[in-house]
């Protein structure tokens, strides 16, 4: 017990004088004149965005990624006390004294840093040389494009510090399986990758590449486990419940917690609220909470609503009618009913009101005690402003030809007879007696007649329509799609018999209390959907690049330029690592090939361990690499250079790894072993000068004369920028 | 012996064939795959376990067995074997491979108790039997009522059309390959159709054309979907129930009854698609004996069916996939038997290039070409296709035309985009609407020829008809102010800082000013892309761009489709970004100038490598334009294999004759419960063996056929399924079918397993025969049954919809979604 008493307390402590050099360097290379330049730079006219979003707590979508990324920004400019008030409206604009500048660039620096000590770890533990180690190291410190991407309000070197994480951590894990599986290390490093995994998808979509990267690594090795006969059923079992609790569930979990957390941090309501559903926004505080708080939530015979479209494209409107009618020939020649029209209208209006009428009784007020509407229950709706009714017919509508033309039927025109029957289907209900919600219901009205259901066609009609929104009946069977679902926005219990009286009604607000909320599944699962759909324009842009031409370096894009001067921020990598990353991962796959082939016919060169170290060092530096650049092919919108920065990192890891073994295994005499290394050395100090000479456009610190500018346009396609006096 | 039980029993159910004796013999699916029925109370050893033995490459597995002193299968092939297959020869080769190894079996299987030779001969008979009234039963159910109904039914109003192009020549543009639709054609050449039928809209009466022969050739494609799939099945499974359940799902299933039925790209798709695989699994069964006469046979027989499939749709690629992974497996392994030579191995290589990828690559090519000499007529399609190509076809304005060779000041011109499937710049006398943009003349590009595509190129400073005949003539040159004159509205080409309507972040194009009088905004800089300065402009050849001077951007198309206000032609926009696109790159192609002497264009002519890869060009633009837009209700992947929704081919009112494409509810949804049962009973075997298991020798060998076997037609429904994933192309429920026969062919070989292992895991032999019987008849009755109760959406139903209880469909409609 009191071991202490007896022998001394003594700490020993192994510090690898390597690593901590590397990671000062580093840290001074991404940390030094982090404030400068104290202008918007490129992208961080958006992520600034999201940042006072989160400083002033307004509820924002973003369709880039999910709020991880975002959170830890907003982080950075919690600590440093922004209040969130700059108007991020324009690249190159300088910075109020409010902003905190510095802390905010300060993580995206710290973790493009602590990739330097952590390609060292990496290249350790994949059971290389040290040499090789401080080599990957001394890359990433020198490389251009990285300086440049960390020392910014910028996700990359986040995601990129992420993805790194998750494939030390699983190389921590896998190595001491070994030696002590399920020891608390074990535990650790395993868990850590799976939190590494989840963050990198956190922060960017992309990180899904590297998380199934390390999956299918994961899996493979489970896969070898499973076939390891030494070991019991149970403890089988154990492994691989313990890896999918790391691995699936933990992921999963911190997935959620990134979505909880950006929920409770906006609250307010903001300019985005228009794309979520009315329950979504009845949830956030003003905005449409304001105006829906104290309603009825049930739906009774005699209610007035308002019904707005769930699909809401192209715009959120609600279901509206007016006192013009259809024109009795369209410009084609067809014919109208010449009825009242019924539109989907995108502002609030008192012409959005309809009165849920119970087709039995003539009475458009609620009973005492209220009777509400269920599913399946037929009703007709009354338009509050014209007491018309809703009401379809075998006529072509307007501007969609296949379906029937909604309107409002109008006494006088005896030749069409009224078919204003509507059957409630309430799309998301629990139970087959479910009662009409506010807010919370998604209904289908269906036509009793002919089973045509109410739908925005999405065409805007011409002038004699006022250019609102086109409104159908489509038959039931062409399938279910959300334009064809309403849900009623505003709501109250009409009180009114008298229609003067019925329309000053209609003109005064909504008042009533009941809060309610949705859970915070729903958010979820509404925020990523949208998220996931939510289209931008396909907005050309003047650095765009395709990717092809990022393997070669064929493209560049100016950050920031100075007002005054010509110094520049320029993404432009180190062009002797670029060259020499790519040409060691053709290496490696023609090696990999040859040795394959050989290995297959019983030829073998490389004994089984160092075999695996090879084959395992590949499928992660050169997998991560392919996962992270393929993909980009198949992508249709804008894309940058800086998507290619996580490829490029596992690239740079492969460098030394091919180098070490072009050096201890094809260099066979201590003379080409030494000539080989004296190459090294050169092509290092070659790759040193080059990032010197960029080092103005990486930092800008410094203005360039135009024919200094002029030499290090190296390629035609770099868009340096060269200002004419 | 209960193997050849079985068989019989399956024979009964489904044929009802006249009684045989019991045979004693191992049957086919005894041979190689150590099937054998459960709860087999004697296990003729001794004779079987030589022959086995004798193989070289027995696998690990197998050799586990073997030690375990299982019963090992007759041999495939025994010393008689060699000596019976010439015999056999090779008439009908499906027929040869199914039926040959089980008679060449025959004397090494002999045992004491075996039946006499006579009995064997008498199986034998059977098995032809069989698959000819597999045979039989498909064509009489693909052939019943095939005239019915006599108008167009959904695409055929395309294929139909495309087919009558090549009867009459004209070339026309399609986003498929030729080759389907050129069988269409013959199809209807040799049966007496003489293309004379428009094919205008579905619903169109046939009349007095013969229509019979173009449908009937379809239908016999997809009959013989049918036995492909019987013979593939028994081919992986060496077990005829199997088979004959992946048969009856298929002639059961009323889609793809309707699908065979009209005049449509996808039987004669499907056809080489299941030939493909038929011809690729018999080669793999000839894998002991490479390089033999029917070795090479069905690999090249499996390379034309590559072809024909890539020939038909693009969709064929995914066959091409799963052959490809299967030859680079199957090289894998021969390089890793070390008791080949490096040599023999680069031999099965070159074979397999020649075959799979030789063969094919030439037999496309050749169809393009037949496509190119029949379709030698100007038609629809020319505007697609850039002008070199058009001077090709006779009846085009370009055809053995004559035109000056460089612009001149005063000349009348087309400009058209250098991107494929762009069109030419148009304008018209319809304005930009309110809102968008400045309200002048819209400009677009349009694909099709027309007045409103000239344009008249004039000095930007200057008014003066330059055709007057007193001026000289002045040439254009690289690096000239311009304006470009519409010579119907007489309006300048214009730009101006305005968003264009679609593309934002460019600028607007207009027609602007009256009788050629505008403003500044109307100057155009033409250059020629990479040429000096100072050179004249070439019709056809130079590749101009025109930079506008005013705002500096360049004149483009951005490819997009206009609403209905301009007429859904593509968008025109000045683009500010100066990244060299083709979008922005124009030529000229028609040029009229009556001071100019003409030249020829026969200089031009293309060459076929070049034809060829324009029009592939063409094809994938084509395809990918075929977008769906919002709020359209469209077909979507998950829907498929659920059969949520099906196709309206013909008819929609009660009184109409309604033929409704949907798969028969039963076969489909066997189909998806049987992947769902194949993953985890593939995955349970898998882990099992992983972990070293001690399977008993029926399970082994059972698991054997359920990996391998399923295995190859697990990956071709993935590879036929999934892609439609990632298309960003509007899609169809038609679209799933050949997924839907690969599922179907799991699921044959999946029940039989499913029902082995059943009947197996219950010891007593008589309850274990018992159950397999009764589980495998009420799956082929069920089917049946199925059929009888859905056929109508197939033939075709008059009267009420399904709603109605007089419908004779009521009571049917068990999905809201369906709509007969």
């Amino acid at each position: 017990m009191l071991g202490f008493l007896k022998r001394p307390v003594v700490v020993k402590a192994d510090i690898n004088l390597n690593v901590v050099v590397l990671t000062a360097v580093a840290l001074l290379s991404r940390l030094w004149q982090l404030a400068y330049p104290r202008a918007v730079v490129f992208d961080e006219v958006y992520y600034g965005q999201y940042i006072s979003f989160y400083m002033k707590r307004i509820f924002f979508l973003d369709g880039s990624g999910p709020p991880f990324g975002h959170m830890l920004l907003a982080l950075g400019g919690y600590l440093g006390g922004f209040d969130g008030n700059f108007l991020w409206n324009r690249i190159g604009a300088e910075y109020s004294s409010n902003v905190p500048v510095w802390s905010l660039r300060l993580l995206p620096a710290l973790t493009g840093a602590l990739l330097v000590p952590m390609a060292y770890q990496i290249l350790l533990e994949l059971g290389f040389s040290h040499c090789a180690a401080t080599g990957a190291a001394l890359l990433m410190l020198i490389e251009n494009a990285l300086i440049t991407q960390s020392r910014l309000m910028l996700l990359e070197s986040v995601l990129i510090f992420f993805n790194l994480l998750a494939v030390l951590s699983y190389l921590k894990f896998s190595n001491s399986q070994k030696q002590r599986p399920f020891s608390l290390s074990w535990w650790f490093w395993l868990t850590l990758t799976g939190v590494a995994c989840s963050c990198a998808v956190g922060v960017k979509y992309v990180g899904v590449c590297t998380y199934l990267l390390v999956l299918t690594v994961a899996g493979v090795h489970a896969w070898h486990l499973i076939g390891d006969r030494t070991l019991s059923h149970v403890r089988v079992l154990c492994h691989l419940l313990a890896r999918a609790a790391a691995l699936l569930v933990v992921p999963a979990l911190m997935y959620l917690l990134f979505f909880y957390v950006h929920l409770i941090l906006v609250y307010r309501s903001g300019p985005h609220d228009q794309i979520m559903s009315s329950a979504f926004q009845a949830s956030l505080e003003g905005g449409l909470a304001r105006i829906t708080q104290g309603q009825p939530l049930e739906v009774a015979f005699g209610s007035q609503v308002t019904l707005k479209n769930v699909f809401g494209k192209p715009v959120p409107c609600w279901l509206h009618s007016h006192q013009s009618t259809y024109p009795m020939i369209y410009e084609n020649g067809r014919g109208s009913s010449h009825q009242q029209q019924v539109t989907c209208y995108p502002f609030k209006d008192v012409n959005n009101w309809w009165i849920v009428k119970d087709p039995g009784r003539h009475q458009l007020v609620v009973s005492n005690p209220p009777r509400p509407v269920r599913h399946g229950d037929v009703v007709q709706l009354v338009h509050g402003m014209t007491t018309r009714f809703l009401n379809t017919h075998d006529v072509a509508a307007p501007l969609s030809p296949h379906s029937q033309e909604v309107s409002c039927y109008v006494d006088y025109n005896i030749s069409m007879p009224s078919q204003n029957l509507w059957r409630l289907d309430i799309v998301n209900r629990e139970s087959d007696t479910e009662v009409w919600k506010t807010i919370l219901s998604e209904v289908r009205l269906v036509h009793v007649n002919t089973s045509a259901v109410l739908k925005l066609s999405g065409a805007h009609l011409p002038d004699w329509g006022f250019r609102q929104l086109e409104v159908v009946g489509e038959k039931l069977s062409r399938g279910y799609h959300e334009s064809m679902v309403w849900n009623v926005e505003e709501h109250r219990y009409g009180k009114s018999q008298e229609q003067k009286e019925r329309e000053l009604e209609l003109h005064s607000p909504a008042q009533m209390d009941v809060s309610r909320n949705l859970s915070f599944m729903a958010r979820f699962l509404e925020l990523q959907w949208r998220m996931l759909t939510v289209r931008s324009d396909d907005s050309e842009h003047k650095y765009s690049s395709s990717p092809l031409d990022w393997i070669t370096l064929d493209t560049s894009i100016a950050y920031w330029l100075h007002p005054r001067t010509s110094a520049q921020i320029h993404l432009l990598g180190n062009a002797v690592i670029w060259a020499s990353a790519g040409l060691a991962t053709l290496v490696y796959a023609l090696l990999f090939l040859w040795y394959l082939l050989r290995r297959r016919r019983g030829i073998r060169d490389l004994p089984e361990d160092s075999w695996l170290r090879w084959v395992l060092a590949g499928a992660l530096c050169a997998g991560g690499w392919a996962v992270n650049y393929v993909p980009f092919f198949m992508m249709e919108k804008t894309l940058f250079l800086y998507h290619y920065l996580p490829a490029l990192a596992f690239q740079i890891l492969l460098l030394p790894a091919v180098l070490q073994h072009v050096g201890d295994r094809l260099c066979r005499s201590p003379l080409l072993r030494s000539l080989f290394s004296g190459l090294v050395v050169a092509w290092y100090s070659c790759a040193c000068h080059v990032f010197n000479t960029l080092r103005p456009l990486t930092y800008g610190d410094r203005s360039l004369s135009p024919s200094e500018l002029k030499a290090l346009r190296w390629k035609d396609s770099w868009d340096i920028l060269i200002r004419k006096y | 012996m209960l193997c050849a039980t079985s068989r019989l029993l399956a024979a009964r159910t489904a044929t009802a064939l006249p009684a045989q004796p019991r045979g004693r013999g191992p049957g086919a699916r005894c041979r190689r795959r150590e099937l054998h029925f459960p709860g087999h109370p004697e296990l003729p050893l001794g004779d079987f376990l030589a022959g086995r033995l004798a193989r070289s490459s027995v696998s690990a597995g197998r050799r586990a067995i073997l030690r375990r002193g299982r019963m090992p299968p007759a041999v495939r092939r025994g010393p008689a074997g060699s000596e019976l297959r010439p015999r056999r020869g090779r008439c009908g080769p499906q027929v040869t491979r199914a039926v040959g190894p089980d008679v060449a079996a025959e004397p090494t299987a002999r045992s004491p108790k075996r039946p006499a030779r006579g009995s064997r001969r008498f199986e034998a008979a059977g098995r032809w039997t069989l698959l000819a009234l597999v045979t039989l039963l498909a064509f009489a159910t693909r052939f019943h009522r095939l005239d019915e109904p006599p108008h167009i039914c959904w695409d055929e109003t395309h294929f139909g059309k495309m087919g009558s192009y090549y009867i009459n020549r004209t070339f026309f543009f399609d986003v498929h390959p030729p080759l389907g639709k050129m069988l269409i054609g013959l199809a209807g050449y040799l049966s007496g159709y003489d293309g004379t039928f428009l094919f205008q809209k579905p619903g169109d009466k046939y009349e007095h054309h013969n229509y019979m022969g173009m449908r009937g050739f379809c239908a016999f494609l997809g009959s013989l979907l049918v036995p492909f799939a019987y013979l593939t099945v028994l081919e992986l499974s060496k077990s005829l129930p199997a088979a004959l359940l992946t048969a009856a799902l298929l002639t059961f299933d009323t889609g793809c009854l309707t699908l065979s039925q009209y005049i449509l790209l996808d039987p004669i798709l499907m056809f080489f698609i299941m030939a493909a695989m038929l011809s690729m699994v018999k080669y793999n069964s000839c894998a002991d004996r490479p390089f033999s006469a029917p070795w090479w046979f069905w690999l090249s027989l499996t390379g034309i069916n590559l072809a024909g499939a890539l020939g038909v749709k693009f969709v064929g690629l995914f066959i091409i996939l799963q052959v490809g992974w299967n030859t680079i497996s199957d090289l894998w392994h021969l390089f890793g038997d070390l008791s080949l030579s490096v040599v023999t191995v680069g031999k099965h290589l070159t074979a397999r290039i020649l075959c799979l990828i030789v063969l094919p690559l030439t037999l496309y090519t050749a169809t393009y070409a037949v496509h190119f000499m029949v379709l030698n007529k100007s038609g629809p399609g020319d505007g697609f296709f850039s002008s070199a190509f058009q001077a090709r076809l006779s009846g085009n304005n370009l055809h053995n035309a004559s035109i000056p060779e460089h612009l001149a000041y005063g000349s009348v011109i087309t400009v058209k985009n250098v991107r494929m499937a762009m069109g030419y710049l148009h304008s018209h006398r319809h304005l930009y609407p309110e809102g968008i943009g400045a309200r002048q003349q819209q400009v677009t590009t349009y694909l099709h020829k027309d007045y409103n595509n000239l344009w008249i190129i004039k000095k930007h400073n200057t008014n003066a008809d330059p055709l007057d005949p007193s001026f000289p003539v002045e040439f254009v040159r690289h690096g000239d102010i311009i304006r470009l004159e519409h010579k119907e509205t007489s309006r300048n080409l214009h730009s101006h800082y305005h968003e264009a309507p679609l593309t934002r972040k460019h600028y607007q194009v207009t027609g602007y000013g009256i009788n050629g009088t505008g403003d500044s905004n109307d100057f155009w800089r033409i250059e020629v892309v990479n040429r000096k300065f100072g050179n004249r402009i070439k019709v056809l050849r130079s590749r101009i761009r025109l930079i506008h001077l005013v705002t500096g951007c360049v004149l483009g198309s951005s490819g997009k489709v206009l609403p209905k206000w301009g007429w859904e032609q593509l968008e025109v926009t000045c683009t500010p970004y100066l990244k060299e696109t083709l979008n922005s790159i124009w030529n000229v192609e028609d040029h009229i100038n009556p001071k100019l002497p003409n030249i020829s264009l026969d200089v031009l002519q293309p060459t076929f490598p070049e034809i060829l890869l324009e029009s592939h060009m063409v094809m994938i633009r084509g395809n990918n334009g075929l977008k769906p837009k919002d709020n359209e209700f469209t077909s979507k992947p998950w829907h498929w294999p659920i059969n949520y929704q099906g196709l309206r081919f013909s008819g929609i009112n009660d009184t109409d004759f309604r033929v409704y494409l949907l798969g028969n509810p039963v076969v489909w949804w066997l189909n998806l419960l049987s992947i769902a049962l194949y993953l985890l009973l593939g995955s349970i075997i898998a882990v099992a063996m992983q972990r070293g298991a001690c399977l008993p020798a029926e399970v082994e060998g059972l698991s054997q056929v359920l990996l391998q076997g399923g295995g190859q037609l697990l990956l071709g429904w993935m590879l036929h399924y999934f892609p439609f994933f990632l298309m960003g192309r509007i899609l169809y429920f038609h679209h799933y079918f050949p997924a839907m026969l690969f599922s179907s062919m799991l699921t044959g070989i999946l029940w039989d397993t499913l029902l082995r292992l059943c009947a197996w895991s219950l010891a007593s032999s008589s309850l274990a025969r018992g159950i397999y019987a009764v589980g495998l008849l009420s799956l082929l009755l069920g089917t049946a049954y199925s059929f009888y109760l859905f056929h109508p959406l197939a033939y075709g139903m008059v009267g009420p919809l399904a709603q109605d209880p007089r419908s004779p469909m009521a009571g049917l409609r068990w999905l809201e979604s369906w709509d007969f």
